[in-house]
């Protein structure tokens, strides 16, 4: 009991201090699951705003396949991304393993179809209420799907800040391609598992409170986007 | 407000439209031509068609037989010569008077010529000092005057207004029509769909009767209310159960 008290204050000290070393550790976190959360809504918005808009063969066979992807396994992501970037890979003379940016790629890999499947989901709610009447003043294609992003922008933004948590949280797939490497690739998550494993539990602890204290912001941020929205749509 | 010179759409020709959806036959040989000048309205009672009539004249749903044809060079003039007003008004989540700026942008109009023609349809339909409210926090029948005015404001030659009253009360009704009279008093032609016979009588010029997507009578709105010609239509002025 007394070194858990002590590793809790071991721990808030680090935090409120400052520490280098765990304040890098959650800067770089933030610096790739930001850039990640950039990336995926840049392909994720346009790509499931479409898919929600429009209506083709085959369409529900790809929207089975959008939601299906949310749910993929870190791990998987992280290994076919391990794969690609590796010297053998297609892309292994972009030497990106072990670098941010491969953690970078592998997260937004992961978080660009839960982005695109809410996205579609939100925009095809709005198109069976705006369609007809947006066609009818003259919109085409995509002056429709412009529309329809800018009027569920505040539950689109909720989708982002999901993908975010999704992204910050992760583990599994940044290890595999990012190597877990002090002061390179190492961010949160991978710090708190190595850190336990080592026994370093304030460091483990201090980490774990900022990811803990973010993921009470990023959802009062939702929650209060929704209530924004609630207002809004009245 | 001011009117340039209107495009030249009408008339408008329906000639044995078919629609069907989910195997049901909705429109069934549906012929009419409508012409510049009087009040249309499409007169019936629920699952009549009239909605769906309005909808493929707008070019929202394509007939499985039969032609729409406008007046006029091609579809895209058509396009922008008409406006159409939904029961239930689609509003964006934006103030009054941004929800008409939007439609007016999509038209490329310059700032100044929207900003004349917003303020001023705005203060035709009574809804000026409510212009930069949320549109969505207006009433239901502010809500219809301002979709009502965000037509208006493309200067349409024709103007179709599916059942605009239907959910309102008797002095939102009594505004909206109000509104309707400026529209018509401008030069628009209206073409509106109602199951309501007094909003018919008093607004209607002409009459169209549809029961169950056909046309049964295409006539003067007087001789209508007067002398039907057909026993649905008497059944119907008599408020029978079709």
């Amino acid at each position: 009991m007394n070194d858990l008290t002590l590793a809790f204050a071991t721990a808030l000290h680090l935090i409120l201090s400052f520490d280098p070393d765990l304040v890098e550790i959650v800067l770089l976190s933030l610096q790739v699951s930001g850039t990640a959360v950039v990336l995926a809504a840049l392909v994720g918005l346009p790509f499931g705003a479409a898919v929600g808009a429009l209506r083709f063969p085959g369409r529900r066979a790809l929207v089975v396949l959008l939601n299906a992807s949310m749910g993929l396994p870190p791990v998987v992501v992280g290994l076919l991304v391990y794969l690609v970037l590796s010297r053998s890979g297609p892309l292994g003379w972009l030497g990106l393993l072990f670098t941010p940016s491969a953690m970078v790629i592998a997260q937004t890999l992961l978080i660009a179809p839960i982005i695109a499947a809410l996205t579609r989901q939100a925009i095809e709610d709005l198109s069976e209420e705006y369609d007809e009447p947006l066609r009818s003043m003259g919109a085409n294609f995509p002056q429709r799907v412009a529309t329809l992003l800018f009027e569920g922008r505040l539950s689109l933004a909720t989708t982002l800040l999901a993908g975010f948590g999704r992204a910050i949280a992760e583990v599994g797939a940044v290890i595999i391609v990012g190597g877990n490497i002090a002061h390179v690739t190492r961010v949160m998550t991978t710090a708190i598992a190595l850190e336990t494993s080592r026994g370093d539990l304030p460091l483990a602890l201090g980490l774990g409170l900022v990811l803990v204290g973010i993921a009470i912001v990023v959802n009062g941020c939702a929650q209060w986007i929704q209530e924004v929205a609630r207002r809004a749509a009245t | 407000m001011p009117q340039p010179e209107r495009l030249r759409i009408l008339p408008l020709r329906l000639e044995g439209v078919v629609l069907e959806l989910g195997g049901a036959r909705l429109l069934d040989d549906l012929s009419f031509v409508l012409e510049r000048g009087p009040c249309s309205v499409i007169l019936g009672p629920n699952g009549a068609g009239k909605t769906l009539a309005l909808r493929v004249c707008n070019g929202l749903l394509k007939p499985d037989a039969g032609h729409v044809a406008w007046a006029g060079p091609d579809a895209a003039q058509a396009a922008r010569g008409r406006a159409l007003v939904f029961q239930r008004p689609m509003l964006l989540r934006r103030s009054a008077w941004a929800n008409i700026d939007y439609a007016l942008r999509l038209r490329r109009l310059p700032k100044p010529e929207r900003d004349q023609r917003i303020e001023t349809v705005l203060q035709e339909t009574r809804l000026l000092p409510l212009a930069s409210r949320p549109a969505r926090q207006l009433s239901g029948g502010e809500q219809q005057r301002l979709a009502l005015a965000r037509a208006w404001a493309t200067d349409p030659s024709v103007l179709f207004l599916d059942e605009p009253a239907a959910a309102l009360d008797p002095g939102a009704t009594r505004a909206l029509e109000e509104a309707i009279r400026a529209v018509r008093a401008s030069g628009t032609k209206i073409v509106m769909t109602t199951h309501d016979l007094g909003q018919a009588e008093r607004m209607a010029d002409e009459i169209l009767f549809m029961h169950r997507g056909h046309l049964l009578e295409q006539t003067r709105a007087a001789s209508f209310f007067t002398a039907p010609e057909t026993e649905e239509a008497r059944a119907f002025l008599k408020g029978e159960v079709l």
